[in-house]
């Protein structure tokens, strides 16, 4: 014994030493897969909300953590400004400048962008890394690995962690696997250790994303299903009690949650199953102390009072939560809870693309084959594995004996472990809120890696157990440590008690179980049991190897779609475009064209108005103040630039002459194709305005219903300053004016501004730049004019701007 | 960063190219006109220009060698056109680079006449005066013609329905009638930049004196202007008159007696009407500069680039007056800034030390945001001051706001006796037994 002894412990340092190495290898490939929009455009920050990180960070890097703190900003917003200290999410921030400021004591001279940059990529390799522990806290650490390594390259994850997306995500999902993590570990262990390191995990999503409401919700749920599934243990209260009240505390210390962390409804599932459990505590506790029947008299006693207690807390809770409006919730929380609520009530929320519902194909493109293996997973989760392979055994062998009929029953009904609730858990809610939101299937993606992960490696573990035991040259020659996935789970493998029926290969099997059983923590039992169920497990050789060829297969496939869309669907930084046409390809630098313009002719202090989806790249790249951004705090204010954007000429200049603005810049992508541009976000201008200044209406702008620019336009349409903006000159380019977004020609082609003048238009006419003219020196009299006299000042002021707009 | 920048979001508006104070000597002034007669027989009133330093440069209105820039430069700073009739003029000047001329801020004084030009009209039009479409219509008067030894036709009036302001006219009362005789206008009452000087009484009206009246005249009584002026946005200003023989010597010095009135004028008050108006156009009274905006905090002396919210702030800014020939301290007590963040949050009247310079402190507001200190001064006759300088207002830093105040005693207290309370729950738990 002694000897299996030794080998079993080599055999397990040696792999643990490959699970080393293999870990090392998913973090290389997390890093380097999420590297291709480097390669293939430039390394650059991408997209909206990434420069404004950037921007931040090169605040905190060249002043210093208090300054950030205190960061009043004064180029956004105008008027208003911005408290960036008190309104941001500093995780990330605090994040790339701690890596830029170690980076720099060691000498390595890289510059904030850089580090910016390479930050999502790094923390995807850590994100792998923390979804192999949780994994293993589940399953062990053959579905650690497998999981970690389909979470390295899922493409849900991928398309907000390419490097170059400098976004909260890229650090809050591993933030969150983490402190899922540690509360699992800390549910297994029961350890203080772990808790407090939990609470600190969780301080660290606080400050990272606005998603930290996903945990302080989960979490609760989960404790309330142990609790009412009579799984309370000390070990619960361990994990989850210390969570709630340092959580909640180091919650409270960022100051964009601040108060909040007590005060919105979003926490109060936690405080709610934080007082229920020092309840069942209290509870449990009495019952240790007290015979069974002194137990009921106290149990009447504390019934009828704590209910009164209950109740009124309830109710003060009820009224307090009832007094607010929104019930307590913020927008985006009631838009999760009910999904109509923010097309009805919040056209804000509603117009980001990225907080619409997903269609089935995202579905597919985002987290591919892992959709169908996620419910395997959570059949494996639900039972211990050997159930499916004992109903695929049962289906293989074509009849069902009675014995296995009771073997199957019992272990249906085998108890569910906390590790493995949480997991499923966390699936069922995500899936559920990936459905509102096509964002939130980045929450998805790591519960799917888990569970396909779990399936995947259980498929393996099941059918190379099956070939292995067929083959029994192989089996003694080299064991396969495939079964330490299913010992080390908490769910104790001995309810299993069958009738002794089959007996052969009773040598082998006894000695295995019992080198097994002396490594891991299972009771003595009589060998048969073990054996016997190992026996039932067995699948026929060639089921097995065409499983596992079809399996590789699945992963292959998973792989080859993973790669094409980190290289193809997510790398883009939107910053830059590329096009593939017939005579090769088209890049369009238009965007940094016009902030590189802006930044270079423009005053220090003017102001530029656009739709608030480039507020943050203007400030960011042209460092220009502006109106409204990315931030969308004030409705009020995006209200006056829609309304502006809609109205027309004249009123609009007043508006934007109200808020001293001197530039407007518009994105146009009817001449090269570009189907994101203003007029196509037009509609929510018009609603977003409409709902803050009634006299712009929606109907106004549609013919029929229809959202048309061509010849059936309104009236209203054709003359709001959005169109005229977007089509101004746009008839000189091909003679006739075709949209190629719209694919129709323009209603109409031919006409002037009055207040407004074209002072820069890109090469491909995807952004414009109008500057307001100044109040006219003189006003005219009201004598008609006699002759054709051409005005001095629209002679003197007309730039010719003609250019080839190729 | 933390210090953020700021600038002068609008500058005082940049005083006209004409006016620059340091070489009042040689202004110069071209003078156009339908024929070298005018410059005789005005010649009163461009006597009173010379005298006061002008150089005046009598040009034919056709002369085809005539041009008012040169190189891009203006060669002038002030416009007489004393040319109604003419319907070309010479060299490069049209109507439009006429109107370039005041737009770059330099000063216009143009005489119509009964035969006015279209080219004059579009001039004035631009301008913002309309002149009566009815080119054969004069203004006439019944009841408030000059008395005169032509009796009958009552197209010479005595007008003496002034503006009143001492800025535009002088501090000296205009006690005789002007004479005028020529053509009416009107203005847009909408229009904020132009001024009727000079109207024409209730009973005028504007037709043509020799044929019969069949229609309502198009122009009637108190809204017919006789001469107006305009100060453009950029402070540019501009004389137009209905006459150019209102000008003329023989106008400055006959004697007025207005009819229905008793007393007889030996001298018309055109003479004084307009030598003071033409020292308001050329901008010889009414032009201000202010100059030295200053803030700070009460008890400091540098400008800073952010205040907090509720500090307290010092404001100045000095204004001058130009009297033709220096700046002098401007004397008003209707000063006021804001302090305005898309409305005014603070509007504070400044107080002056008849030194020119005009202060006030307040306490910024509790409100963050950009504000700007604005002063807009628009007063009749003065050029618009418009100042707005911009200035970030920030929240309290975190260390900033008061530390232990009173409300928060019963949590200081709670927060140490549960400190306290779990010390002595602690040691009675480990060593009680």
């Amino acid at each position: 014994m002694a000897a299996t002894d030794a080998q079993t412990s080599l055999r397990h340092a040696f792999g643990n030493v490959l699970a080393f190495f293999i870990l090392i290898l998913i973090g290389v490939l997390a890093f380097s897969i999420r590297l291709f929009s480097v390669i293939k455009y430039e390394s650059v920050i991408h997209e909206f909300d990434p420069y404004f990180n950037y921007r931040v960070t090169q605040f905190l890097t060249k002043n210093g953590i208090y300054d950030f703190w205190n960061w009043f900003d004064d180029r956004t917003w105008y008027p208003l400004g911005r408290v960036i200290g008190g309104t941001v999410y500093p995780g990330l921030t605090l994040t790339a400048g701690t890596l830029w400021w170690i980076l720099n004591s060691l000498n390595i001279p890289l510059s904030v962008e850089t580090v910016c940059v390479f930050t999502a990529p790094i923390f995807s390799a850590f994100a792998s890394w923390a979804t192999y522990l949780l994994t293993k806290e589940v399953k062990g650490p053959g579905a650690g690995l497998t999981a970690a390594v389909l979470l390295a390259m899922v493409p849900s994850y991928i398309s907000r962690s390419v490097a170059g997306s400098y976004d909260n995500e890229a650090v809050a999902i591993f933030a969150l696997i983490f402190t899922f993590y540690l509360y699992i570990k800390t549910l297994n262990t029961g350890s203080l250790f772990y808790a407090t390191l939990n609470s600190i995990a969780y301080f660290y999503m606080v400050c990272s994303w606005g998603g930290y409401t996903f945990i302080i919700n989960l979490i609760p749920m989960h404790a309330l299903l142990c609790i009412v599934t009579g799984r309370y243990s000390s070990r619960l209260y361990i994990a989850y009690a210390p969570l709630i009240v340092l959580g909640t505390l180091l919650a409270a210390l960022v100051p964009v949650v601040g108060f909040n962390a007590v005060m919105t409804s979003e926490h109060f599932a936690s405080f709610l199953v934080f007082i229920l459990i020092h309840v069942v505590a209290l509870v449990y506790y009495i019952k240790g102390i007290l015979s069974p029947k002194m137990f009921k008299v106290a149990v009447a006693l504390v019934v009828s009072g704590g209910l009164a207690v209950c109740f009124a807390m309830i109710a003060v809770l009820v009224a307090m939560v009832a007094s607010s409006p929104t019930m307590g919730w913020s927008g985006r929380s009631l838009s999760l809870l009910d999904p109509t609520y923010a097309s009805k009530y919040i056209p804000i929320i509603a117009s980001v693309s990225e907080h619409q519902p997903p269609t089935w194909p995202s579905y597919f493109m985002d987290i591919n084959v892992l959709a169908f293996l996620v419910p395997a997973g959570i059949i494996v989760s639900f039972f211990c594995a050997k159930i499916v392979c004992l109903i695929f055994s049962c289906y293989s062998v074509e009849f069902l004996t009675k014995s296995r009929w009771s073997l199957l029953l019992q272990a249906c009904f085998s108890p569910l472990s906390d590790a493995s609730s949480f997991v499923i858990l966390y699936i069922v809610t995500s899936v559920y809120f990936s459905g509102v939101m096509v964002r939130l299937m980045l929450v998805l993606a790591p519960a799917a890696c888990i569970l396909s992960g779990i399936a995947l490696s259980q498929a393996f573990d099941v059918f190379t157990r099956s070939i292995k035991l067929q083959l029994p040259s192989l089996s003694i020659d080299s064991p396969v440590d495939a079964g330490d996935g299913s010992s080390e789970s908490v769910v104790p493998d001995d309810t299993v008690k069958t009738d002794k029926t089959e007996d052969t290969q009773k040598e082998r099997t006894s000695k295995k179980s019992r080198s097994r059983k002396s490594s891991s923590e299972s009771v003595e039992k009589p060998s048969s049991k073990s054996q016997i169920k190992k026996r039932l497990s067995v699948l026929p050789l060639e089921t097995s190897i065409i499983a596992i060829v079809l399996l590789v297969l699945l992963g292959a496939f998973y792989v080859v779609h993973s790669v094409w869309a980190a290289a193809e669907a997510y790398s883009a930084p939107s910053i830059v475009l590329t096009s593939h046409s017939h005579d090769g390809l088209h890049v369009f630098d238009d965007f940094r064209e016009a902030y590189a313009w802006l930044s270079h002719n423009t005053e220090v202090d003017d102001k530029v108005a656009s739709w608030w989806d480039y507020g943050y790249q203007t400030t960011a790249m042209a460092n220009r103040t502006v109106i409204v951004d990315n931030n969308t705090w004030n409705n009020t204010h995006i209200a006056t630039v829609g309304t502006a954007m809609s109205s027309p000429e004249k009123a609009a200049w007043e508006i934007f002459h109200s808020l001293d603005v001197k530039y407007v810049l518009v994105v146009f992508g009817g001449l090269v194709g570009y189907p994101s541009d203003d007029i196509n976000k037009f509609l929510w201008m018009v609603r977003i305005g409409g709902g803050v200044f009634p006299h712009i209406k929606e109907p106004d702008y549609l013919r029929d219903g229809q959202y048309r620019i061509d010849n059936m336009a309104t009236p209203t349409m054709l003359n709001c300053l959005m169109y005229k903006l977007s089509y101004y000159r746009f008839v000189e380019t091909d003679g006739k004016a075709f949209d190629r977004v719209r694919r129709t020609e323009i209603g109409k082609k031919h006409f002037k501004l009055t207040h407004f003048e074209e002072v820069f238009t890109t090469h491909h006419w995807m952004v414009r730049i109008y500057k307001l003219k100044p109040p006219k020196n003189r006003i005219r009299g009201k004598t008609k004019k006699s002759k054709s006299k051409a005005n001095p000042k629209t002679v003197s002021k007309r730039k010719e701007l003609k250019r080839n707009p190729f | 960063m933390a210090k953020l920048i700021f600038v002068f979001l609008t500058l005082i508006p940049i005083l006209c190219n004409s006016f620059t104070p340091e070489k009042t000597s040689d202004r110069r002034i071209l003078v156009l006109l339908d024929d070298f007669a005018v410059k005789s027989s005005h010649s009163l009133f461009f006597k009173s220009l010379q005298s006061r330093g002008f150089d005046l440069d009598f040009k034919l209105a056709d002369d085809p060698k005539i041009a008012l820039q040169r190189y891009g430069q203006y060669l002038y700073d002030a416009l007489v056109l004393f040319s109604p009739t003419i319907e070309r003029f010479g060299g490069s000047i049209d109507a439009a680079a006429i109107l370039d001329f005041v737009d770059s801020g330099h000063d216009l004084i143009v005489a119509a006449d009964n035969n006015a030009s279209d080219l004059i009209r579009e001039i004035a039009t631009e301008c913002g005066v309309d002149f009566d479409e009815d080119t054969s219509a004069v203004v006439v008067d019944h009841s408030g013609y000059a008395v005169s030894a032509t009796e009958g036709d009552h197209t010479l009036i005595a007008s003496d329905d002034f503006i009143k302001s001492d800025v535009i006219l002088g501090s000296k009362k205009i006690e005789a009638p002007v004479l005028f005789q020529g053509i009416g206008h009107s203005l847009n009452p909408s229009n904020s930049l132009v001024l009727k000087v000079l109207s024409a009484s209730p009973t005028a009206f504007s037709a043509n004196p020799k044929s019969k009246l069949t229609s309502p005249p198009s122009l009637l009584g108190s809204s017919i202007s006789l001469v107006s002026v305009i100060q453009a946005r950029n402070n540019a200003r501009i004389l137009i008159s209905g006459s150019l023989s209102v000008f003329s010597n023989r106008f400055f010095n006959s004697g007025v007696q207005k009819a229905g009135s008793p007393t007889k004028h030996d001298k018309s008050g055109n003479e004084q009407f307009f030598t003071e108006l033409s020292k308001w156009v050329l901008h010889e009274r009414g032009h201000l500069k202010a100059v030295n905006v200053q803030h700070h905090k009460v008890g400091e002396t540098n400008e800073p680039s952010i205040y907090r919210i509720n500090d307290d702030l010092e404001y100045s800014v000095e204004i001058y007056e130009w009297s033709g020939k220096s700046w002098e301290p401007y004397v008003a007590d209707d000063v006021q800034v804001q302090f305005y963040m898309m409305s005014p949050y603070v509007l504070k009247t400044l107080s002056n030390d008849k030194k020119g310079r005009f202060f006030t402190s307040f306490k910024v507001p509790d409100v963050y945001g950009v504000f700007q200190f604005k002063v807009e001064y628009d007063r009749l006759g003065y050029t618009s001051l418009s100042l707005s300088k911009q200035i970030p207002v920030r929240p309290f830093r975190h260390n900033e706001y008061e530390r232990f105040i009173p409300a928060a005693y019963p949590y200081y207290g709670a927060a140490f006796s549960m400190m306290a309370g779990f010390f002595v729950f602690s040691a009675v738990h480990l060593y009680n037994k």
